[in-house]
């Protein structure tokens, strides 16, 4: 649900600040909220009708409800008082998808924080609870609608607990953010033939490497599973082993800037991002080039990573 | 039947968080509202908690629209009005059950509680006894506790526990600061715009006596109101409570129409004059009880009073509200005027009616009467016979009289010669005027129960009394009580003592030596500075109160300053209670330890950086001190181990004494030990 970003006083904008940050009275904003300010009507009404009826207990329990307001906006205050944030990674998404910013927030007292939120100009997070002297982690879910190193910019830590009358909030600007991958290309192109490094011209394997079986060797994550020695394995100590092959190394699968059929840049660099992730479905040991940067064929999910993370960098620094 | 309750649905346990405040609320309102607006809230509330269970999508639109104006029409019909605090609160009662039906976001329910607020605080309208303060702040419990539902909309029903003491510990907060204002708000005099009329019917002197009336009152242990005496009380023979005072008779029933001229009584006050201060109870009527001849009469707040020419206090409107003034009187005194003119001659027109009696009736008396004035030397020697008669004769004091006939005052005198006050000041007037005297029935209360806790008089129905005064040539009128010459000890000791055994009633029985006395008188007390400090703590008592602790602080200005700055003091005090004590020390155990090895390191002027991992710190640490290195890479290895392995208390425990150990280590003039030295190098 979009929403409003808190507001903060003019002269006091935030920075980009790193590293774990403790929200301190300095930085705390608290004002009521709309029921709030209801509520204040309400005492206005029923004080106006104490001072006419000239009856004492409506004039106590006015007033006792004026204190519960003023004690109300202390605690809220407190419930957000020195808790302790830090930037947590946040896993890379393609473009199209939400990226869950996560920030860890520490509570170094023994109080418990109750109902804390996030609040960005495009959406809001799940509230969370701390207990005493705990953590959590609160997320801020931001639809990503571009590739390349995008950050939330600003936004708001708030709470209204526990009688909802106050909002006390901090608005903030962390240096985090999120790599967003190219938007995958709709449909299905077959991938690109592969080419020889040497200029053979012969039809090199599609494998990837070669064919020629040299031996076993430990299951490594990212390993195809198609490779993987299932009988060896089972005979052996209950690890996984892998087939190594050899030979038709010189061979590879590129995907190259200049092989899409789609001739602007985004439109190529989706079309590639599709190939990459048909390749690594594929187990294929594949390598990607872009004008002015090449990764060199691979297999394995460290190596997907890379060429994502290069389509999404391509053109930004 | 067994309720799923941890199953409840949220949307369920957020309504039943927002239905039993507000039922809580509405309940001592149900007592006295038409019984169709009750029935048509529950009838909401089960509605609601219908569609909260199915899931079922909640009532139409117009349905609703409907029921909303069906509710303003009942409650118009009802009560000809939907403003004012009984047709505004029905209202607001059947619109708070009717908005139920569509309330279905935090906030709808926020506001349903904030209305639940205003219902609540609306019944001390009605009665501000400590027993309706003390429900009603269990209430106001119960709705901040719904308040802080609505802000964790998930699992509160489970966590209700935590959610009423967090209530609890608010309202406990907020209270200092609320008696504070209490104590400081500047008190304005009179109401802002109508006040409501009060139709309760009570019981009390009415400015009428006819048989029974006064032994009902007798009957009743209802508070007729309390006084103070600054100095010395005076003794009971003095303790007449002036109330009405009835001029008229028609042959059954004493009466005032109309009442006589308002004019300053001419009278004088003999003796030293007492202060007092009276509490009245509200009784719907116009007079107000008095006690000798006042020196100046009090403002009474938004109601004018006048002492009339027979010396009865009474106020433009009705005492509907408890009311406290303070006077200055005289207990003794001489009241001339009313029946001798200027020139020394009585008013004839007072004196007529100071001496009517109904044409026909009573013959046997009047004969009695006129025998005793052909006789009688003088004035008093005609009061003295009229005494005389009651005490020789065999007179009871007694609040079960036999019925009297037509001529009543012949059938009490001359045949059951039982009755109570009235009776008696009805025939004694009577025959004072037979007898050619000016004469009158004054009612009001006599006497009055002593507190010893608070050193104050309780004056309750069963001490209304009626007695008589007779104007004499050179005295003025004058007090004569004939029922002190039957029952001396009505006067003396009160209505108990008075009555033969047999029948005091109920709540006279235990007056005397019970168990339950100090009890009672506590209460009382109790009751007393409640009335006194927290209901009758009006403009002029804050005045009073506050010049007794400052005589700067009786102006509305400094009230102010002071309410700012105490305030400021308060919530500073409560901030300061509140604030969040930030662990300064590790609350992680094997972190402590840890922490405790590095500042031991750090005195060995190897500080751990900011930034530095255990692993790495080790390693430069090692580099520097060699002789450290098993201690250092022992307490590195079981702090990882603790802090981020699966970490058992053995762990624990080892890392303790590993540190215990290489902070010794750490201690100048340590020798390492011997086998450390003695082992080859590797």
């Amino acid at each position: 649900m979009p929403t409003a970003a808190l507001p903060y006083l003019p002269w006091r904008k935030p920075a980009v600040e790193s590293g774990p940050l403790r929200l301190t009275s300095r930085r705390l904003y608290i004002l009521p909220t709309r029921s709030g300010l209801v509520f204040a009507l309400l005492l206005f009404g029923l004080l106006l009708g104490a001072i006419n009826y000239g009856v004492s207990l409506v004039y106590l329990f006015t007033f006792w409800f004026i204190g519960l307001a003023v004690v109300g906006m202390l605690h809220t205050h407190r419930n957000l008082s020195g808790l302790v944030l830090r930037a947590s990674a946040t896993a890379p998404v393609f473009a199209g998808e939400t990226a869950g910013f996560k920030l860890r927030v520490e509570n170094p007292s023994r109080l418990r924080r109750q109902r804390i939120g996030l609040r960005h100009a495009l959406a809001w997070g799940a509230p969370g609870d701390l207990a005493a002297s705990g953590e959590t982690v609160l997320e801020l879910p931001l639809p990503q609608a571009e590739r390349g190193w995008k950050t939330p910019g600003r936004f708001a830590i708030h709470s209204a607990f526990p009688l909802g009358l106050f909002r006390c909030w901090s608005v903030l600007e962390l240096d985090w953010g999120v790599l967003v991958y190219p938007r995958p290309a709709a449909e299905s192109l077959p991938l690109p033939a592969p080419e020889a490094d040497d200029d053979t011209g012969h039809t090199p394997p599609t494998r990837g490497e070669g064919q020629e079986f040299i031996g076993l060797r430990g299951y490594q994550p990212g390993d195809a599973t198609r490779r993987i020695a299932w009988k060896a394995s089972a005979r052996g100590s209950g690890k996984l082993l892998t087939k190594q092959f050899a030979g038709g190394a010189t061979q590879h699968l590129w995907l190259s800037w200049w092989q899409t059929p789609e001739r602007d840049v985004e439109g190529r660099l989706s079309r590639l991002t599709r190939w990459v992730l048909d390749a690594h479905a594929a187990g294929l040991a594949y390598g990607l080039k872009l004008p002015g940067r090449a990764v060199s064929p691979q297999t394995g999910e460290i190596h997907l990573r890379q060429c994502l993370e290069a389509l999404a960098r391509h053109g930004q620094t | 039947m067994s309720l799923p309750r941890p199953n409840l649905p949220p949307a369920l346990a957020a309504l039943l968080w927002l239905l039993m405040p507000l039922a809580l609320v509405l309940a001592p309102h149900a007592l006295h509202q038409p019984l169709w607006i009750s029935l048509s809230w529950l009838a909401f509330a089960l509605l609601r908690v219908h569609t909260a269970r199915t899931g079922r999508q909640p009532v139409r639109r117009a349905l609703k629209m409907l029921l909303a104006l069906a509710g303003v029409a009942g409650v118009l019909l009802q009560y000809g009005t939907v403003i004012g605090p009984a047709g505004g609160v029905a209202l607001l009662t059947y619109l708070s059950g009717a908005k139920l039906l569509e309330t279905h976001t935090a906030r709808d329910r926020l506001g349903l509680l904030f209305v639940g607020c205003f219902l609540l605080v609306a019944h001390f309208l009605d009665g501000q006894s400590m027993m309706t303060a003390g429900y009603m702040g269990v209430a106001a419990i119960a709705l901040v506790a719904g308040m802080i539902a609505t802000q964790s909309p998930t699992g509160t029903l489970s966590a209700w526990r935590p959610t009423l003491a967090l209530a609890t510990r608010l309202m406990a907060q907020a209270l200092p600061l609320a008696l504070l204002i209490f104590l400081l708000f500047p008190r304005l005099q009179g109401p802002l715009w109508g006040l409501p009329q009060q139709v309760a019917a009570h019981a009390g002197l009415s400015g009428q006596m006819s048989p029974g009336d006064i032994s009902r009152l007798i009957l009743s242990d209802e508070l007729a109101f309390r006084a103070e005496f600054a100095g010395p009380q005076p003794t009971p023979r003095q303790l007449y409570w002036r109330g009405p005072v009835l001029w008229d008779f028609d042959g059954r029933a004493w009466h005032t129409t109309p009442p006589p001229r308002a004019a300053m009584p001419e009278a004088t006050g003999l003796g030293a004059p007492v202060r007092y201060s009276l509490t009245l109870e509200p009784h719907q009527q116009r007079w107000l009880p008095l006690l000798g001849l006042p020196v100046g009469l009090p403002e009474l707040p938004g109601n004018p009073s006048r002492l009339g020419i027979d010396l009865q206090w009474q106020g433009r409107d009705a005492i509907t509200q408890r009311l406290r003034y303070e006077i200055e009187a005289y207990p003794d005194y001489q009241l001339e005027n009313g029946i001798r003119a200027m020139d020394g001659a009585p008013t004839p027109a007072l004196r007529a009616r100071a001496l009517a009696l109904p044409a026909a009736g009573n013959p046997r008396a009047r004969e009695l009467a006129r025998g005793w004035l052909e006789h009688a030397a003088n004035e008093e020697a005609i009061v003295d016979q009229a005494l005389a008669l009651f005490r020789s004769q065999p007179f009871f004091y007694t609040l079960n009289p036999p019925l009297l006939g037509e001529s009543a005052v012949d059938d009490f005198l001359f045949r059951t010669r039982r009755g109570f006050c009235e009776h008696y000041a009805s025939a004694f007037v009577f025959l004072m005027r037979a007898a050619g005297l000016p004469a009158r029935v004054v009612t009001g209360y006599q006497g009055g129960e002593r507190n010893p806790l608070g050193d104050y008089l309780i004056v309750r129905g069963r001490d209304a009394h009626a007695w008589a005064e007779v104007w004499l040539a050179g005295r003025g009128w004058v007090r004569v009580d004939p029922t002190a010459a039957v029952a001396p000890s009505r006067v003396e000791r009160g209505i108990a003592a008075a009555l033969p055994a047999g029948e005091r009633p109920g709540g006279l029985v235990t007056l005397e030596g019970a168990w339950l006395r100090p009890l009672q008188l506590g209460w009382d007390l109790l009751n007393n500075q409640w009335n006194q400090w927290v209901i009758g703590y009006n403009q002029e008592r804050q005045r009073q109160f506050l010049a007794s602790i400052n005589p700067l602080l009786a102006h509305w200005q400094s009230m102010v300053w002071a309410l700012g700055m105490g305030g400021l003091l308060i919530v500073l005090g409560i901030s300061a209670a509140l604030w969040p004590r930030l662990a300064s020390v590790c609350r992680d155990p094997a972190s402590r330890e840890y922490l405790r090895f590095c500042r031991a390191l750090a005195r060995c002027g190897l500080p751990r950086g900011a930034a530095e991992a255990p692993e790495d710190y080790a390693r430069r640490v090692l580099s520097r001190r060699p002789d450290l290195g098993n201690e250092i890479k022992r307490v590195t290895r079981l702090y990882l181990a603790a802090r981020y392995g699966p970490g058992d208390d053995a762990t624990q425990r080892e890392l303790r004494a590993a540190v215990a150990s290489a902070v010794a280590s750490t201690r100048p003039g340590h020798r390492p030990p011997a086998k450390l030295d003695a082992s080859p190098p590797t």
